[in-house]
Formats: C-alpha cells, structure tokens, sequence
C-alpha cells in the first residue's frame, strides 16, 4: 500500500458518496468503508513450509437508506465503472426492499480517537522475514514434528458518509501459533504483536516441543468435575464465546444472552475489557463510530454490553463502537477482549512453581503458582472444536486439545488424553467459582487478524468433563 | 484483455520467474443474501468480487498470491509474486513435490440452472421470507428468522500444462427457524435445516422447500419444547433424521478421508485423521451398510462441479465399500506423495485462497428400508433431527451432536417430545452400530464449511438418509 499512484481508500469513500448523491439524490443516506489489506500467512507441517500465501486487495462496503428502506453492498472495483455499478445496483436493492423503520440514521461528524502507531516494517514485512520465523521454530522444537504457521497483516481504511462524516487508519498485526509433535502428543505455543520483530520462533517453537515431551504417554481419566488451570490459549475460547453469545447487544435485546447489566454474575475476580486500540487496530467500526475501550465486567458485576447504532437504538442507548459489517444479522462484536490479571482483581493464588515427572507443562510463572495451589485437577492448554448447545444459558460442548495434565497436591504428574466437556461458560467464571488468575494477560490471536483475545491463565473451582477419549 | 489472458499472463510470469509448474484461477463471484426476522426484512446485502490467485511451484515449494486486478501488469506482477514467494518457502524445505497426471483440456462447464436466482425480483424474494416469519411470529415463535443466500460464480482455470477450462456455477438455498425463549434457555426448530438447504440450483430449489407451509408448524413446535420432558441420559438405540446424518457424514467421514489431515498437513489447526493410509482398502469403517460415495458429478447437489480447482474432472469414487474404507478426498500433490493416482478434490474459496482438498458431495447411497420401517422396527429408542451443535475431535473421532428435537420411540411408535436432545460417540465404533438405513436420501448440502488458514468456507453436498445406531449414548448435559 506504499507509495501507490491510486486513489487514497478516503478519496474512494468519498466518490462513491457522491456517487450516491448524484444517483440516489440528497436525501439519500450512506456509509461507505474502503480497505486496502495486505496479508500473508506461511504455514508448515511436517517441519516444512508447504503453502505461503500473500493477497493484496481492496474491498468497499456501501450501505445506502433511501426512502426509508436499507440495503448493503460489496465490490472489489474501485474504477469509475465499477463504483458506479456498486452504487446503482445497492440503491436499486434498497428501492426494492421493505421499509425500515428502525433504521438508527448515520453517525455525526466526530474526532476519530488517536490510534497506536503503526508498525512499518510489520506493514511491509517480506515473506523471508516469516519464513525465518517458521526456520527457528522448527529448529527450536529439537527435532520434533512441527506445524503451525506465521502471519502478518496491514490495512488501511477509510470511513466516509454522507452526514459529513469521515475517518481513516491503518492497522498491522503480526502472528505465530505453532505445535510440536511427538508421538501423538502435541504442545502448542501461540502470540499476537503489533510488530513481527515481537514474535520470536526460536521460543515458542521451545515452549512448544516442551510441552509435547510433556504430553507424552498419557492416561485417560473418568469423566466428572474437576478443578482447572486454564492457560491463555483456553481462556481465549471462554472469551469468544461471551463476546459472540454474551456481550452482544443483538442478542441481550433478543433475551438469547445471559447478560444482565448491573447483576453480579462473575466471580469477583473478573474484569472484562474491550479494548481496541489497547493495540494496533483500526479506530473506527463499520459505521464509523470512535472505537474505545468498554468495561463489560467489573470485578464480577456485568456493566455492559456491545452496541452498533442499530441495538443502541432499539435499547436507548449510545453506540459503543462495535458495528461490524453483517451486524443486522449477527450484531455489534467486542473483538478485543482482555480479561485482567490478578493486579486488577482481589484475588490471586500465589503458590510453589514447582512441577513433576512432566516437567515441560508449565512453560510460564502465572501457570506455575496457579498450579500450586491445586490439590486435584487438571492443566489444560487448549480447547477445541466448541460450540453452543444454547445460547442463553450458553452451555458449551468441545474438547481438551495440545496437552491436559493431572495436578496433584500442587504439581503436574504425567499427562492425560484429551477430554470432552459440556459446561455453561458463565456458571464456570460464575461467583466463587475462580480460585485464581495470573497477573499478565496473553495476548492470542483470532482466525482473522484485528480480533484478539487476551487473558492470563485461571484456575476454576470445576469444570464438567462429560466424556474420555474413547467416548 | 479476457479472463484467460490474465490468467495466462500471470501463469507465463509465473514460469519466466523459476516457477516448474503454476496455474491461474479468476473468479468473478456475485453473492446476494437477505435475512428476515419477526416479519421484517432484516439486511439484505450484495456483493461482487473479482480477482486472480496464482500458484507456483519452484523445486518443492509453493507459493501462492492474489490481486483484485485483470490487467496484464497487475497478473504478470501476481506471477512473479508468487513465484517469489515459493522461493521463501525453500527456506524451509520438504520433500520433493510431484503432481498426478491430469490431461491438459479446453473445457467449459455449467451447473443446472431453472430459475436464474439473481432474476427473482427482489421484492419477491423479500415477500418470501417476510411471510414466512411473520407466521413463525403469530404462531408463538419469540424470534422468527429466515434467510436465502445465492452466489453466482464464472471462474477461468489456465495452467502451465495447458489446462485452459471455464466454469459457471449458481448456487443458492434458504430456510426459516423460530426460536422460543423460556427460563434461562431457548428452543429452536428449523425448515428444512437450520440456516437453509442449498444445491447447485437456481431459485427452484427455494421454491421447492415451500418455507412458507412449514412455519406455523416449526414455531408451535419450539414453543413445545420448552415444556418437553428433557432427552433422558443413557444407552439406547438412536434414529437419525436424514439432514442430521448428512453432517454427521460431513464430520466423521469427510473430515477424516480428506488426504491432506491424513498426512499431517492440518495437524495444527484443522487437524489430522484417525485414518492411517496403511489401511486404505483394508480398514473395516462401519457396518456393510455402509456406503459412501465421493460423488461431485450428483446434479444440483452443493459439492458438484465440473473440474477442481486445478483442473481435474469430477469422477465419482468409493470412498467406503461394504464398510470398508476404499478411498480418501485427494489433490495432485497430495495424492503424488501417497502414492495414489487420483486427486479431483481441490477448491478455492474465492480467488484471494489457495486451492486445498475440500469435500465435494461425500454421502451414503439409499438403503433398503424406509423411516417409518425403522421406527416400527424399534422398541425402545430416542429419534433425533436437525442439527443445533457439533463438535468432533481433530482426529475425528470423538463426536458430540446436539439436534433440535427427539422423539422418544416405544414399541415401534413415535412417542413424546423431547427436547435438548444429544449424542456421543467414537466414528467408527458408531458407524459400526448402524443397522437400518432408509431409503429416502435428500442431497443436503453445507455451505459453511471452514477450513485451512487463513480461513475458508467451503460447500458441500451429503446425501443421506435416515438410520439406525445401535447403543449409543444420548442425553449428555452440562
């Protein structure tokens, strides 16, 4: 996106405005968002790199409301043609449509809040600089089968309506998420920076074959409730779902979230925080709303929950800066969501670091002193495969992945087989029921960059295994 | 300058750049979809994309890159990109890559198509679906939701070999769901299938699925269900409806015959397979009832085309005999390093993605019975249909499924609701309990299959039909 003779993406917001202006006349309304991405992902298995993938595209997303009727609209031409065929052909789909009258009317012009620095050599990272990455963690992983990939990413966007509103940023993420193989048994090691020179492969390639030595020759144990030391990586699937099932104002107006604003639902261990520009990431949501950080829990009370104009409107409220496109039918999304550590919260278990026979499990000293502290229980890396039984209640099933360890008496002693569980999310974080939390969040990457998921481990009083590896 | 001029260009810049091998793909997509809810039309969205993604092999490495851009520089560009990119990747090298032979063809293919669903007014469209929820709505659904989605895809094919194929696909579905919300949990029930049934079809397959007779019916029945008795826990012979089959095909079948998890290349993310190819031909999979086909040649099914995305011709294959397992969903390259010599299964999700072995339509072929024969058939019994949740291990063995509504089944008859009904099990164990298979198969199709990284959506076609497990365990809860 360097040094391009084009259009600017708020040049091309701005045409297609006017476009609609001309086409559809004064009193139509529309927002119009153009993003120019660069990104590329290497990815290796069987310690080889075998697809190394790069797109540089440009996409605009138009919404237009005329005659009191909405439709949205996509396109991949940013020629004269082509912005003019994007607009002719949403404003003929919003004629066509029903009215909608709840329709929340664009967001004034207003400052867009001052975003993090970007990071150029991260924008314009080359794929040898990623394939490097990917060198050192496969020959950190000690001989040991690796697979995982490394990525980078760059966007630049721009927001324009026709209310007179505009706003621009940019954004990089850089990424690794790899495991170590050894004989069945996987260790996985997974970060998110703002600069790839952040992301070091040579360490987490180490934590990763330590964990996968760690993981050799497990047990399979009963299924029933146990006490659990999530680390970062299953903490992340916890806070994804509250986002998407919890938090989501779509939702709470249509009572399918169990969120109730003021209710002292989590234990008081729990502060949640969306917090977009707490790292690089674009300042604006889809409607060109000022993103910024939102408390959703608050030492256990939930405080909020994700607004676009849209649910703002239908509740009363403010946007929060969560529109996302598609969110008529899916709703606002916190996608930065950071669970604080023990600082910030009035609990912390503090215990011996101290580990057994599978000594490589615990790779971290917020792990080691939540560990300590467990009479009986389980470590468990990662989950896998989760999805809603329901979503108000939202009980989830899924699996233990990348390693499970038994505690006993403060320490790991030998490795377990993967275990599947039935449990509802926030009955689990639930009052009392978080006996410990580590004091740094880690941040772990989302399948697509700009959402992240930050959290230290925690310990949890139970957790409802509901079947063993054989079933 | 044509779509094949671009991809010509960028497969020439490709070679001239240290590329052994490369291929081309544009693709012009169109994707139009509207939700409804409550009687309202909630969004309706379209959208046009079009690009070229460019593959290169240089020695045994890949590289692959994408532009949204048809000129001749932007191509070229693309080319040489992605040769470049392949050239990193030797920084980390593999084992030699050969591909199967596939013959060079000029060909030109297109999906079946009555009603152009790009055509049907909108207004027509929206009428649809805001009927339909509006009933769901009178009849005591709390959220009355239902949608359509169409894509409308022309994509041109060149590769250095001299492949030189054009392809049309239309595709679309829908359906309708209500949702009634008790105390602390909901209920849902679906037409014909949660989030829609899709083919490679015009709008006559949305027609033919009558939304509109079937949502009365669905919203009085997701109000029941929220005074059901609970499916209760325990070991008992399990009937599945057909569109639950079909994703417990999709899940524990497809997932794990797709050669590419077999050799280790998804480990970290989608995962690998229980499947060990030693076994190919010999493995006893499930019951001789058991017969999966690999089928992408089945007419308007959602996994039908004409040629994979790099150019091999659909042909239809065993992927299961008898109960054996026979044969796996291969691209040239993976096929080549396992020593087979059929690939036929690879697709892209857009021209921005790099071609990887997909699904195409995997299902089972008609058994002998009927449902109503399996119930009769039955003594004591829990009957489950219409996906809620899935979840499966990443080898694909250890299954979790969650299903809309039971039936308690006794003495051979359909007895009471039951609501939250689930399943357990391990693949082939499960797979081996089947005892009754009807008859009655429907190709449904899965328009959202997620693979591979970064990520991308896949549609696949499984026809199934109702069956019979013996002793599987139901009624898991939290």
């Amino acid at each position: 996106m360097s040094a391009r003779s084009e259009p600017t993406e708020l040049e091309l917001a701005g045409q297609v405005i006017e476009l609609v202006r001309r086409l559809g006349g004064r009193a139509a309304q529309a927002e119009a968002v153009v993003t120019r991405a660069d990104l590329a992902l290497t990815r290796f298995a069987n310690s080889a790199i075998h697809q190394n993938v790069a797109e540089s595209t440009v996409g605009i997303r138009l919404r237009v409301h005329v005659d009191g009727r909405t439709a949205a609209g996509s396109g991949s031409v940013v020629t004269a043609d082509g912005l003019g065929a994007l607009v002719e052909r949403t404003l003929a789909a919003a004629r066509l449509c029903p009215p909608d009258p709840a329709w929340p009317g664009l967001g004034p012009p207003t400052p867009t809040p001052p975003a993090p620095p970007v990071d150029e050599a991260t924008a314009h990272a080359e794929p040898d600089q990623r394939a490097d990455r990917v060198r050192a963690f496969v020959a950190a992983a000690g001989g040991l089968s690796t697979a995982g990939y490394c990525r980078t990413a760059h966007r630049s966007s721009a927001f324009a309506n026709s209310a007179g509103h505009t706003a621009h940023g940019r954004s990089v993420e850089a990424a690794m998420d790899g495991i170590a193989r050894q004989a069945g048994a996987d260790g996985v090691a997974r970060r998110c920076a703002d600069r790839l020179s952040d992301i070091d492969g040579a360490e987490l390639g180490g934590h990763a074959a330590a964990k996968a030595q760690a993981a050799a020759d497990p047990i399979e144990l009963p299924p029933g409730r146990y006490e659990v030391v999530f680390e970062p990586a299953a903490v992340a699937d916890l806070l994804q779902n509250f986002s998407w099932y919890g938090f989501n104002g779509k939702r709470y107006a249509e009572r399918q979230s169990f969120a109730e604003p003021g209710a002292d639902q989590f234990d008081r261990a729990v502060t949640l925080v969306d917090d977009p520009l707490g790292a690089s990431g674009l300042p604006f949501d889809a409607e060109g709303t000022g993103r910024r950080a939102l408390t959703l829990v608050e030492a256990g009370t939930t405080r909020a929950v994700a607004h676009d104009r849209r649910t703002a409107g239908e509740a009363g409220a403010e946007s929060t800066g969560h529109a996302v496109a598609g969110g008529a039918t899916w709703g606002p999304m916190a996608r930065n969501l950071r669970l604080s550590g023990a600082a910030a919260g009035p609990a912390s278990a503090v215990g011996r670091s101290t580990t057994g026979a599978a000594a490589g499990a615990v790779v971290d000293s917020d792990t080691a002193a939540l560990v300590a502290g467990v009479r009986r229980g389980l470590l468990v890396t990662d989950l896998w495969y989760t999805r809603v039984l329901d979503p108000k209640s939202l009980v989830v099933t899924g699996l233990t992945r990348n390693g499970v360890w038994l505690v006993e008496d403060g320490t790991v002693v030998r490795a377990v087989r993967d275990l599947r569980f039935t449990e509802s999310y926030p009955r689990a974080l639930g009052p009392g029921a978080v006996l410990g939390l580590g004091a740094r969040p880690v941040r772990q990457p989302d399948r697509v960059d700009g959402a992240w998921w930050a959290a230290p481990p925690v310990r949890l009083a139970s957790w409802h295994f509901t079947g063993g590896a054989s079933g | 300058m044509t779509e094949f001029d671009a991809a010509t260009a960028a497969v020439q810049a490709a070679l001239d750049a240290g590329a052994r091998y490369a291929d081309a793909r544009v693709m012009h997509r169109r994707y139009e979809s509207m939700t409804a809810r409550n009687g309202d039309v909630e969004e309706l969205t379209q959208d046009e994309s079009i690009g070229i993604g460019v593959r290169a092999l240089v020695g045994a490495s890949w590289g692959f890159h994408a532009v949204p851009d048809l000129s001749a520089a932007a191509a070229r560009d693309a080319g040489r990109r992605a040769a470049r990119i392949a050239t990193a990747s030797a920084r980390v090298p593999g084992p030699p890559v050969d591909l199967v032979p596939v013959e060079a063809v000029t060909a030109s293919w297109a999906s079946g198509c009555q009603i152009d669903p790009l055509g049907v007014p909108l207004s027509d469209k929206g009428d649809l679906l805001v009927g339909a929820t509006r009933t769901m709505a009178e009849h005591g659904a709390d959220l009355a939701e239902g949608l359509y989605q169409i894509w409308d895809t022309a994509k041109w094919f060149v590769s250095s070999e001299g492949h030189r194929i054009d392809q049309r696909i239309r595709e679309c579905g829908g359906g309708i769901s209500a949702t009634s919300i008790g105390d602390g949990e909901t209920q849902r029930r679906s037409w014909p299938s949660y989030r829609g049934q899709y083919g490679t079809t015009g709008w006559e397959l949305v027609e033919s699925l009558d939304l509109a007779a079937h949502a009365a019916q669905i919203a009085e029945e997701s109000r029941a269900l929220l005074t059901a008795p609970p499916c209760p826990a325990g070991e008992t012979d399990l009937i599945l409806g057909g569109e639950q089959l079909a994703l417990q095909i999709h899940e524990s079948v497809g997932h794990a015959i797709e050669l590419d998890r077999i050799l280790g290349w998804e480990a970290a993310f989608a995962g690998t397979s229980w499947l060990d190819l030693a076994q190919l031909g010999s493995l006893r999979y499930g019951s001789e009832l058991m017969n999966i086909t690999i089928d992408p040649t089945i007419p308007g099914a959602l996994g039908s085309f004409g040629f994979d995305d790099e150019g091999s011709p659909a042909v239809k294959r065993d992927a299961v005999r008898d109960g054996r397992w026979v044969g796996v969903l291969a691209g040239r390259d993976s096929a080549a390093m396992a020593s087979l010599d059929y690939g036929g299964s690879v697709r892209a999700d857009g021209w921005a993605r790099l071609p990887m072995v997909r699904m195409t339509n995997v299902g089972l072929e008609p058994g002998p019975h009927t449902l109503d024969e399996i119930i009769a058939a039955t003594d004591d019994g829990v009957l489950m249909d219409l996906n809620r949740s899935w979840s499966i291990d990443d080898k694909r063995l250890n299954f979790q499924f969650g299903c809309e509504i039971g039936w308690e089944i006794k003495k051979g008859r359909r007895g009471r609701m039951l609501r939250n009904p689930t399943y357990t099990g391990i693949g082939p164990l499960f797979w081996r309990s089947m005892d009754m298979l009807s008859g009655e198969t429907v190709p449904w199709g899965t328009p959202n299959c997620g693979k591979g990284q970064p990520g991308q959506t896949g549609h696949t076609g499984h026809p199934a039909a109702p069956a019979r497990f013996r002793n599987v365990r139901v009624g898991v809860s939290a």
